[in-house]
């Protein structure tokens, strides 16, 4: 295996606080040393100006196969996910049939490893067929690869399943990542209800469909100790709850989405799709508790939602097109534009969202760049201002509403395992 | 096959933009889902301008469920630029969020309403719309919000009654109220051909000088 030498790049590790401008050398997969290099390398890369930090992980991935190969492949979305610099990706069960089996986990880490991209975890299903019946075989998918459960988009309606799933996973102390929504009150639902949904006479998806959910499951993690893990927090008051629970130590960490970020419900006033998503987007109050949310700790992890689809399924009416956009190709830049070039986030404290933080809820060993350490490494380049392009995207999906805005920073390289799977033109 | 112009009814919000956004023809909003019918707004407006002149300072009220009509949203367009003030009045579930900020007052009593109005706007119960209970039963929602002969004849003397087609009678307006001499709902159908005539004859001319245009054309809704 060829060494690798990372020349000159801000080394950040949010694990261990380094943060400083130095070298890192790779041997057989692994860092072998940090720190000024005298020795030669195979291949060396020049990191000035530039952040290299441990593999970026995604932990929240809709990759479609098997079943909607049209819409994204394992390989599709793993070339995407390295494109946008990420070295892991943890991938969602929905997919037909779901990951609620050893069988499916199995299949989608071998396709993983076929692909050859980046690394796959697989997230099994909480219930069978993610009906919100009966658990899955949680023990069964644990020994296939699960590192969590899930049943994705579609909410825990019921009480009772979900304060038996946390018991249950708790067990094998794994965390159940929720989409908190409560079902009913968002049926037929389009966009957030507000000003703009009565304008433009939408079917509504109120907050209070989030905040009652919210509460449901913080008081149920409380009651059985259970892991919990909130996905895509869109709302003000969601994130306060949040706040409040891990005061009085409740086991929940959270995520948002960069997207969640720069929209709002007005946007689509457009009523382009691109704008059309699940947690719908809110209000400008929102977003500023959801920014104060990640300043403060409270919001652990950004995460894509990455939500591929194909051309012909989002070429369609508003209430046709399933709801969601793609994230691995524009997570980066868009976090940068928003957080750092804003002064709203260090990039220490930026990288822990997609580094160790989410390595911590999946009990993964890597999101750690230092030595003796497996090297999964992403050098980014914060510099230059691009155009985001969906055409140019690996993924199959394409429907952004990042289209043609200018971000911040490409993805210069990606390293698994100690090899460079990507590099940027 | 050279289609220049399309009239477009859809269930489904913004469906006619959509298509005016990848069509050359040009696209008549004939109704999209529960967002807007421009052409139902400008007929309504066309009568109650026949039956009261200026519309500025006269006070009309829609009454129903407003949260699924399309109709109410384009009379709230139509009657506020013109000056009118704006009741909209039904059942606080057929009420959608921050209404008044269009500009209108919202009540929830059509007996304190109607002493009030120049112009009555009777939109139907859209049963085809109605997800979950929205109220209790037909005979309740006829008891509440109405129109019949005891209310009428506490509203003003020269009170306007209007109905966008098709009625429920017995549900938003009782036969007699429907058929009396307060009601103008035969005039809406005429000046509705009227509308459409005037709307079809200026979409099409509009589309022709656009495409003999050699400018492109800035559409600024896209």
């Amino acid at each position: 295996m060829k060494s690798i030498l990372i020349k000159n790049g801000r080394v950040i590790d949010p694990a261990s606080g380094r943060d400083e401008v130095t070298s890192v050398l790779i041997r057989d997969g692994f860092v072998a040393t940090i720190g000024s290099v005298d020795t030669q390398a195979d291949v060396e890369i020049d990191a000035s100006e530039m952040i290299v930090a441990p593999g970026l992980i995604d932990m929240r991935v809709s990759l479609r196969e098997p079943g909607n190969e049209e819409d994204e492949t394992i390989e599709s979305g793993t070339s995407a996910a390295l494109a946008g610099g990420f070295s892991t990706i943890a991938c969602m069960p929905d997919t037909e049939p779901p990951v609620d089996t050893r069988a499916a986990a199995e299949f989608v880490i071998l396709q993983a490893d076929r692909a050859g991209n980046c690394r796959v975890v697989p997230i099994g299903a909480v219930t069978k067929q993610l009906a919100g019946q009966e658990l899955a075989e949680i023990g069964q998918l644990v020994d296939g690869g699960a590192r969590a459960f899930s049943d994705a988009k579609q909410p825990i309606a019921s009480a009772e399943v979900m304060r038996r799933a946390l018991e249950y996973t708790a067990m094998m102390k794994r965390p159940i990542l929720h989409h908190p929504q409560v079902p009913e009150l968002v049926a037929g639902g389009l966009m957030h209800e507000g000003y703009y949904s009565t304008l433009m006479g939408m079917p509504p998806m109120p907050a209070a469909a989030e905040t009652i959910m919210i509460h449901r499951d913080l008081t149920l993690a409380e009651m059985t100790s259970g892991r919990l893990h909130l996905m895509g927090i869109s709302t003000g008051e969601g994130v306060e709850q949040i706040r409040r629970a891990r005061e009085r130590g409740v086991q929940v960490t959270a995520d948002v989405t960069p997207h969640h970020l720069f929209f709002r419900d007005e946007h689509l006033q457009t009523f382009h799709s691109k704008y059309k998503v699940n947690p719908p987007f809110r209000t400008e109050a929102d977003t500023e508790c959801l920014i104060e949310g990640l300043k403060d700790g409270t919001i652990d992890v950004i995460t894509s939602d990455h939500q591929p689809y194909a051309e012909e399924k989002i070429t369609c009416e508003l209430d046709q097109t399933p709801f969601g956009v793609v994230g691995l190709e524009t997570l980066v830049p868009a976090c940068i534009t928003r957080l750092i070039n804003t002064g709203i986030l260090s990039w220490p404290e930026l990288l822990a969202k997609l580094t160790v933080h989410p390595a911590r809820i999946l009990e993964l060993d890597s999101g750690v760049l230092d030595v003796d350490r497996v090297a999964d490494i992403t050098v980014i380049d914060p510099r230059p201002t691009v155009k985001i392009s969906p055409p140019s995207f690996r993924s199959k999906g394409r429907r952004t509403p990042f289209a043609d805005m200018e971000l911040s920073g490409k993805i210069a390289h990606v390293l698994v395992g100690g090899e460079v799977r990507y590099s940027g033109a | 096959m050279g289609v220049s112009l399309m009239v477009v009814r859809h269930k489904t919000p913004g469906a006619p933009l959509f298509l005016s956004q990848r069509l050359d023809s040009a696209v008549l909003n004939a109704g999209d889902g529960t967002h807007e019918h421009p052409t139902q707004g400008l007929l309504d407006l066309m009568t109650m301008r026949e039956q009261c002149g200026d519309l500025s300072g006269k006070t009309v009220a829609l009454v129903g469920d407003i949260r699924h009509s399309r109709v109410a949203r384009s009379n709230i367009w139509g009657l506020t630029k013109l000056g009118a003030h704006v009741i909209v009045c039904g059942p606080a579930t057929l009420i959608p969020p921050r209404i008044e900020e269009l500009g209108v007052e919202v009540s929830c009593s059509l007996d304190e309403v109607i002493p009030r109005v120049d112009c009555v706007n009777l939109l139907r119960i859209q049963f085809e719309r109605q997800r979950g209970a929205f109220f209790p039963s037909i005979h309740e929602y006829a008891h509440l919000f109405g129109m019949n002969a005891s209310r009428l004849s506490r509203a003003r003397e020269d009170v306007v009654i209007l109905a966008p087609g098709p009625i429920n009678r017995g549900v938003e307006i009782t036969p007699f109220v429907a058929d009396g001499n307060h009601s103008v709902i035969l005039d809406q159908v005429s000046n509705g051909l009227a509308v459409r005539m005037a709307a079809l004859y200026l979409l099409h001319r509009r589309q022709q000088e656009l495409s003999s245009s050699p400018a492109p054309v800035d559409m600024k809704l896209i």
